[in-house]
């Protein structure tokens, strides 16, 4: 297992009353995962993590950097989350794997690197398709294919896999973490699944109430 | 025929009769208190401002005259907030204000300088009515676009959200909900103009032809007051769109939706066009 610096240190940080962290480093090795109950602030602090929300005390840095020194837009384009909903965008399945690359103001590649990418998600979809006729574990794994287009330093998943059944759920997460260990991508997921986070991370950090139980990379 | 027929007061009582004998017919409708109240205050309010215009008119005043215009941008102000329920995000207040006084300050000083061309600029013969239907009309535009605005942020948090997880700047992320917001804010508007002269004879025109002036020149008039309206409108809109949305975002980009009213809240009334 290769072990690095850690990417996200916590310190002291709080969030109303669902978070309560004294120390957390994050994102030292590939994948991580947060385990917890509901409730117990896994998708607050990932929010934290690419400044979709702000703690209220404490800090937290990335690459040794407060995230507030980062630019938030900037931020994100390099720390990309993914939530628990796979939101779908107006226009066809291409619009909506592209979408990302416009928001960052980059060009979309052509159609067969479009088909390379859906392929890689176990997917084979028309581009022209409208997404609204397309499953639930379709459009999850839609949105990996376009969070994983945009090559982000952290990809940040929030219980990709929660309206899936078993099988399917696995077979996202491992093409997700597949394709980010291919294009160096390190990936901080949450999970409510014991099994896909002991399969697939190194590393595991379990929440509770809002507090760090065990496991810090 | 030239001049007007005066309605005596008995004949205007008699107005008052028709409407009480409608609202006879409404009173199981549960809107019998509101019409009530409105028919008090439409009374009022416009027997008040005949005496101020028939003072004004007479010896026309800058400040008198202005005073009367902020009045009516306070009260215009006041009944956006009023009858808009949602909670309003940090800023979009100031942002409406703003949006209003550039908007009708703006749309009426050019309509009264460039188009009418009265001197001075500010004859209240001139500047209170027209002042008035550009604000009124205004009003009417932005509590819809207000309304639409919210409802289209709030509705769509997750998606905006989800595109700002993704590196979307604001305005990739929520500009489409200004524009949509703004479309269906100025449709009233452009509905007037597309049934104008078909559908109904509008209330200026109206007016206009009543007390003896020649169809042409009161259509003249409409044209030019229906433009006037179209572009203060579209301006107060547009600004507080364009503006607008972003007080749904702080400075880190995030997005900040208020939580929903507990208390009771009145839906939002459709407005009187006044032309």
């Amino acid at each position: 297992m290769v072990v690095a610096a850690p990417l996200f240190r916590l310190e002291a940080v709080r969030y109303k009353t669902i978070l309560d962290i004294s120390r957390l480093q994050l994102g030292a090795v590939q994948v991580t995962a947060l385990l917890g109950p509901s409730g117990s602030g896994k998708t607050t602090l990932l929010k934290l993590l690419n400044r979709l929300l702000s703690p209220d005390s404490g800090g937290v840095t990335y690459k040794e950097q407060d995230l507030s020194a980062y630019d938030p837009v900037e931020l994100r384009r390099r720390v990309v989350m993914l939530g628990q909903t796979a939101v779908m965008f107006p226009g066809t399945v291409r619009d909506n794997l592209v979408v990302g690359l416009r928001f960052h103001g980059r060009s979309a590649p052509d159609d067969n690197e479009l088909n390379g990418r859906l392929a890689a998600m176990g997917l084979n979809l028309e581009l022209d398709r409208l997404p609204e006729s397309l499953s639930g574990g379709e459009c999850a794994r839609l949105a990996l294919a376009r969070a994983l287009l945009l090559e982000p330093e952290v990809l940040l998943l929030d219980e990709p896999t929660s309206s899936l059944d078993k099988a399917t759920a696995h077979r996202v997460v491992k093409h997700a973490v597949e394709g980010a260990a291919q294009q160096a991508t390190k990936v901080i997921m949450v999970t409510h699944s014991e099994t896909i986070a002991t399969e697939h991370a190194q590393t595991i950090v379990r929440l509770r109430d809002g507090c760090v139980q065990d496991g810090s990379s | 025929m030239n001049g007007i027929v005066e309605i005596e007061v008995i004949r205007l009582l008699a107005a008052y009769l028709l409407a009480l004998g409608v609202l006879f017919l409404a009173r199981k409708t549960g809107a019998l208190s509101e019409i009530l109240v409105a028919l008090l205050r439409m009374s009022i309010q416009l027997v008040l401002v005949g005496f101020l215009l028939e003072h004004l008119l007479e010896r026309p005043n800058l400040a008198l005259t202005l005073l009367v215009f902020l009045v009516m941008e306070a009260f215009a102000v006041h009944n956006i907030f009023r009858r808009v329920p949602l909670p309003t995000p940090p800023g979009l207040k100031r942002v409406i204000i703003a949006s209003m006084v550039i908007g009708t300050v703006g749309s009426v000083g050019f309509f009264l300088v460039v188009i009418v061309g009265v001197e001075p600029w500010y004859t209240p013969r001139y500047f209170i009515p027209l002042g008035g239907m550009l604000i009124g009309n205004s009003m009417t535009g932005i509590s819809l676009g207000f309304e639409r605005l919210s409802v289209g942020i709030r509705d769509n948090s997750t998606k905006i959200e989800g595109a700002l997880m993704l590196g979307a700047s604001v305005h990739d992320a929520a500009h489409d909900y200004a524009v949509l917001a703004f479309r269906a804010a100025i449709m009233p508007t452009v509905n007037a103009m597309m049934g104008m002269g078909v559908v109904f004879l509008p209330g200026m025109m109206t007016g206009q032809i009543l007390s003896g002036s020649s169809p042409v020149t009161a259509i003249r008039y409409q044209i030019a007051i229906m433009l006037g309206i179209f572009a203060a409108v579209a301006l107060t809109v547009y600004l507080m769109t364009e503006f607008g949305y972003r007080c749904y975002f702080n400075h880190a980009a995030q997005l900040q939706v208020p939580a929903k009213e507990s208390r009771p809240s009145k839906a939002p009334k459709l407005h009187a066009r006044r032309e």
